[in-house]
């Protein structure tokens, strides 16, 4: 049934607002309440300074990998070779690094372009061959699980010399000392200072980005929401910044996580091929008979998945210290939850950057809550199960009543 | 006089926000075939979903009288129960089953489960003869086409002794030839007593079949015509549709043809499945400015396999050919390509190939030219809103905002947006596949306007169109295509209805 909706134009209400982005607010509380429901349950253990830092070590690697897979998500397609990915690639900076001394620096880039390269060969069969990334990446799955056994030899190798674990274990130092690290409060003045800094180009940037929106007559949200949003946001982010600067400040990974982020928001939000994706996803044929090449856009999603995915091996390899042929088993089904607890539809068009991040941080946060709480990984895989059941139930739910 | 078999009374339907009918009455005799008709978004649809259960009693106010007795269908199961079959626009078949399997879906003839294949078949054979339908019922449904496969609807129909039987738009796919034999066996059902509501677009269909009329206006009943004793004309029913006089259908224009500038010359295909089969054979036309060309033809005459073959290599194989603008050979083997060269090609189905339904306009509306509105691949957030709201306002895009999803907005308004995407590529050429197919009167008045107004601006028009009448009112030249052959070109002058069927019979017996 057509109907014409020649509504006029107003100011949205509070309530209108929250109805059509409950998505977004509802997955931001439902981050909140699960880090006040741990934080409580945990004795406070969560928000420890030291805690604080093991969960962004332990979840960079999601978030990261998260940032590619919502592409292909979004793409309409799946990566389930990303593990074996973390895998190989960890294999192969090991038997660089250790078997044959090549420095960091050149194993990086190398490694890099090997997961550019895997992904490269997965993107060829999905983009051109038309076979369903399903069974592509399935195959690549075994196939690079298979490849890890065979570098290695099926045993460990490590330790890996230093300047490459820098990369997970190290911190960023603190060349704003103005106390005494041994007797202040404050170990490490560069975490706070940055993390203030970026609260406060948050809080101009929004600003700026209303008035845009005002002048050329888009929709704002209510500033009420606004003000909540940010008050919120900017206080847990200067608080989390605070506890990190009573302990060793900012980890390397941190600092990357959080450049990507901010990269592949403004790739998806802001840039033409950011936007081709999206319509790709929305309707292939439609974007292929609007000139878009939609066979490169879909090659190259794989070919930056298999990038993402090398960079969080290293990152992985780096902090186990050694390279296993166990490495990331399962990873790639909490980087598939992540994006779908964050809002992108299994069927394409749909997904944004900040949800799959948030998405990874309710998974993260809920597997460190439980493991601090001492719930065992059975009950914890029950758990998570569920979450995301009800995370997609959710959406389901408001589609149809919408 | 017969007896009243359906009776409608007062029917009113709200949606958050819209009333989608109010007050409706439709009362339907026994043995009658019964026409509805009326825009997009006038209520027909939703009328018929009250009707069939698909919206519960409880959810409307009003009454529904069937067979003397006021019925209250809470499920779609209920309503066929009693014998009431809707056939959607829609054909709800599955594919890769076989017509037998399709006809008893949901209602096979089983004993605990187990299915009795020799009794399907036959009872499958009976209703196939019954609606005249040559076949093996173990067909694929894949296998027949869109006209067989729409008796097959109606033989399922009649395996559920059915006593009212509902089409909504059920020649909208078919050509002239299923479309008449459709319209002659629903005739014949119509002696043997069966009563039918037809549910249609196309008017001059609506004369030759319907006992009674029913003019539905913005979601209110404005009257009934009887179709007995008296001759009902298509304007007639248009007036009470639209409520006001439809003088002309096509708005006028004072064609100023200038230098030509697409050519194509000697251009074949073959086809992209069956690939050793030619499916265009020396197609050569070509398009001035300030001009709007047609291309007639029936179904399957190769219209849209030229139009998307020409464009960027999208149908077919093994293309040769020569393609000239202004007078330059041109490539046009990539989409990119061909719209570099200035062409550009309105898609006959907007919602598969058009748009992006989920994306809102904005965005559908630069999706093909991005690159105009962005600096270095990052987009101007405030450029593209100009250029969007630009073309809204231009085409007249009825919606609350260049923010509004695609998918909400009705059928005409749709193609406007399909339209603002590739006038904002500037084209020279516009190819126009069934640019108003599905869309309402009003709807259409304003696309033969955009249309005309685009040709004064000296780009060239060619169009595409199953509705003969339409490319009549609106082509300076028509081309006839007939089997993958342009077998005749036609001045405004020389061309009619029937010189156009002409030209494709006589086509037809020389092959």
């Amino acid at each position: 049934m057509a109907t014409d909706t020649t509504l006029p134009k107003k100011q949205p209400s509070v309530g209108d607002y929250l109805k059509r982005n409950i998505r977004e607010y509802g997955l931001l509380v439902a981050l909140v309440m699960i880090m006040i429901f741990f934080q409580v349950v945990t004795n406070g253990v969560l928000f420890r300074p030291v805690n604080i830092t093991n969960l962004v070590l332990q979840n960079s690697f999601i978030v990261i990998m998260a940032l590619g897979m919502l592409l292909i998500i979004v793409a309409g397609h799946i990566d389930l070779s990303v593990g074996s990915i973390v895998a190989f690639i960890g294999a192969i900076s090991a038997i660089m690094l250790v078997k044959w001394q090549l420095p960091a620096i050149a194993v990086v880039p190398l490694c890099i372009m090997a997961g550019a390269l895997m992904g490269a060969a997965q993107g060829y069969w999905v983009a051109y061959q038309k076979i369903p990334s399903f069974i592509v990446t399935l195959a690549g799955m075994l196939v690079f699980r298979g490849m890890t056994y065979v570098v290695l030899g099926g045993r460990p190798v490590g330790p890996f010399p230093k300047d490459f674990q820098v990369l997970s274990t190290g911190f960023i130092p603190d060349f704003l000392s103005f106390t005494d690290p041994a007797t202040s409060v404050i170990k490490n003045y560069v975490a706070l200072v940055a993390v203030v800094a970026l609260v406060a180009y948050a809080v101009y940037a929004g600003l700026r980005e209303r008035r845009v929106n005002e002048q050329h007559g888009s929709e704002n949200e209510p500033f009420g929401f606004f003000l909540v949003q940010m008050g919120v946001m900017g206080a847990v982010a200067i608080f989390i910044g605070f506890q990190l600067a009573t302990y060793r400040g900012l980890p390397n990974v941190l600092v990357v996580m959080g450049v990507l982020i901010a990269l592949y928001t403004f790739v998806t939000t802001r840039t033409t091929v950011g936007r081709r994706i999206y319509a790709m996803g929305g309707n292939e044929k439609a974007a292929k008979l609007s000139g878009i090449n939609t066979e490169r856009l879909t090659f190259y999603a794989f070919v930056n998945m298999g990038a993402l995915a090398a960079l969080a091996g290293m990152i992985i390899a780096a902090r186990l210290n050694s390279a296993t042929p166990k490495a990331g088993v399962g990873f790639e089904l909490d980087v598939i939850a992540a994006c779908f607890i964050g809002g992108a539809s299994a069927s394409g068009g749909v997904g944004k950057i900040t949800g799959a991040v948030i998405g990874a941080f309710i998974m993260g946060v809920m597997n460190n809550g439980m493991s601090i709480v001492g719930i065992g990984i059975d009950y914890q895989q029950l758990i998570k199960g569920l979450v995301l059941l009800a995370a997609v139930f959710f959406d389901v739910y408001n589609k149809n009543k919408g | 006089m017969s007896r009243i078999l359906l009776e409608m009374r007062e029917i009113t339907k709200t949606f958050p926000g819209v009333k989608a009918l109010d007050n409706v009455n439709l009362k339907v005799r026994e043995g009658e075939i019964h026409a509805l008709v009326g825009e997009n978004g006038a209520g027909k649809s939703t009328l018929m979903k009250v009707l069939s259960g698909v919206y519960p009693a409880g959810t409307y106010e009003g009454e529904i009288h069937f067979d003397g007795e006021v019925r209250r269908f809470s499920t779609i199961s209920d309503s066929e129960h009693l014998g009431v079959i809707i056939i959607h626009q829609e054909l709800a078949l599955v594919p890769l089953l076989s017509i037998a399997e399709n006809i008893f879906l949901g209602n096979e003839v089983a004993t605990n489960g187990v299915i009795n294949w020799p009794q399907t078949f036959k009872r499958t054979q009976e209703l196939l003869d019954k609606v005249g339908l040559r076949e093996m019922p173990s067909t694929l449904i894949t296998d027949i086409g869109v006209g067989k496969q729409q008796l097959v609807e109606i033989a399922k129909a009649l395996s559920k002794k059915v006593r009212l039987l509902i089409l909504d738009e059920p020649t909208a796919s078919l050509n002239e030839k299923d479309s008449d034999a459709l319209l002659k066996l629903l005739t014949e059902f119509r002696t043997q007593g069966l009563t039918s509501i037809i549910i249609s677009h196309k008017l001059n269909e609506i004369k030759k079949v319907a006992d009674q009329i029913t003019i539905l206006r913005d979601g209110g009943t404005v009257e009934t015509l009887d179709c007995h004793g008296q001759d009902i004309s298509e304007d007639r029913i248009i007036k009470g549709m639209v409520g006001r006089d439809m003088e002309d259908r096509y708005p006028p224009r004072e064609p100023r043809i200038g230098e030509t500038l697409l050519e194509v010359k000697n251009w074949n295909v073959y086809h992209q499945q069956h690939r050793d089969r030619q499916f265009l054979h020396d197609v050569s036309f070509s398009v001035r400015a300030g001009e709007v060309v047609g291309i007639a033809g029936l179904m399957g005459a190769g219209r849209t396999e030229t139009a998307m073959s020409l464009f960027g290599r999208s149908w077919g194989h093994k293309i040769t050919g020569e393609v000239r603008m202004r007078g330059k050979p041109v490539d046009v083997s990539t989409i990119e390509k061909a719209v570099k060269a200035g062409l550009a090609y309105v898609t006959e189905d907007r919602k598969e190939l058009g748009l992006v339904l989920i994306n809102n306009i904005m965005h559908n509306t630069t999706l093909a030219n991005l690159k105009d509105v962005s600096r270095n691949a990052i987009i101007d957030e405030r450029k593209e809103a100009q250029v969007a709201t630009g073309y809204r306002s231009k085409l007249r895009i009825r919606s609350h905002s260049i923010y509004q999803e695609a998918v909400n907005l009705s059928g005409g308004n749709q193609q406007k947006v399909v339209l603002s995407k590739w006038l904002f590529t500037n084209p020279e050429v516009l190819i126009l596949d069934e640019p108003t197919r599905g869309i309402d009167i009003g709807a259409k008045y304003e696309i033969y306007t955009i249309i005309n107004q685009l040709a004064a601006e000296g780009k060239g028009i060619l169009m595409i169109s199953s509705e003969m009448p339409e490319l009549l009112g609106t082509c300076d030249r028509i081309y006839v295509m007939n089997e993958g052959r342009i077998v005749a070109e036609l001045s405004r002058e020389e061309a009619s209805q029937e010189s156009i069927m002409r030209a494709i019979m006589r086509s037809g017996e020389k092959h």
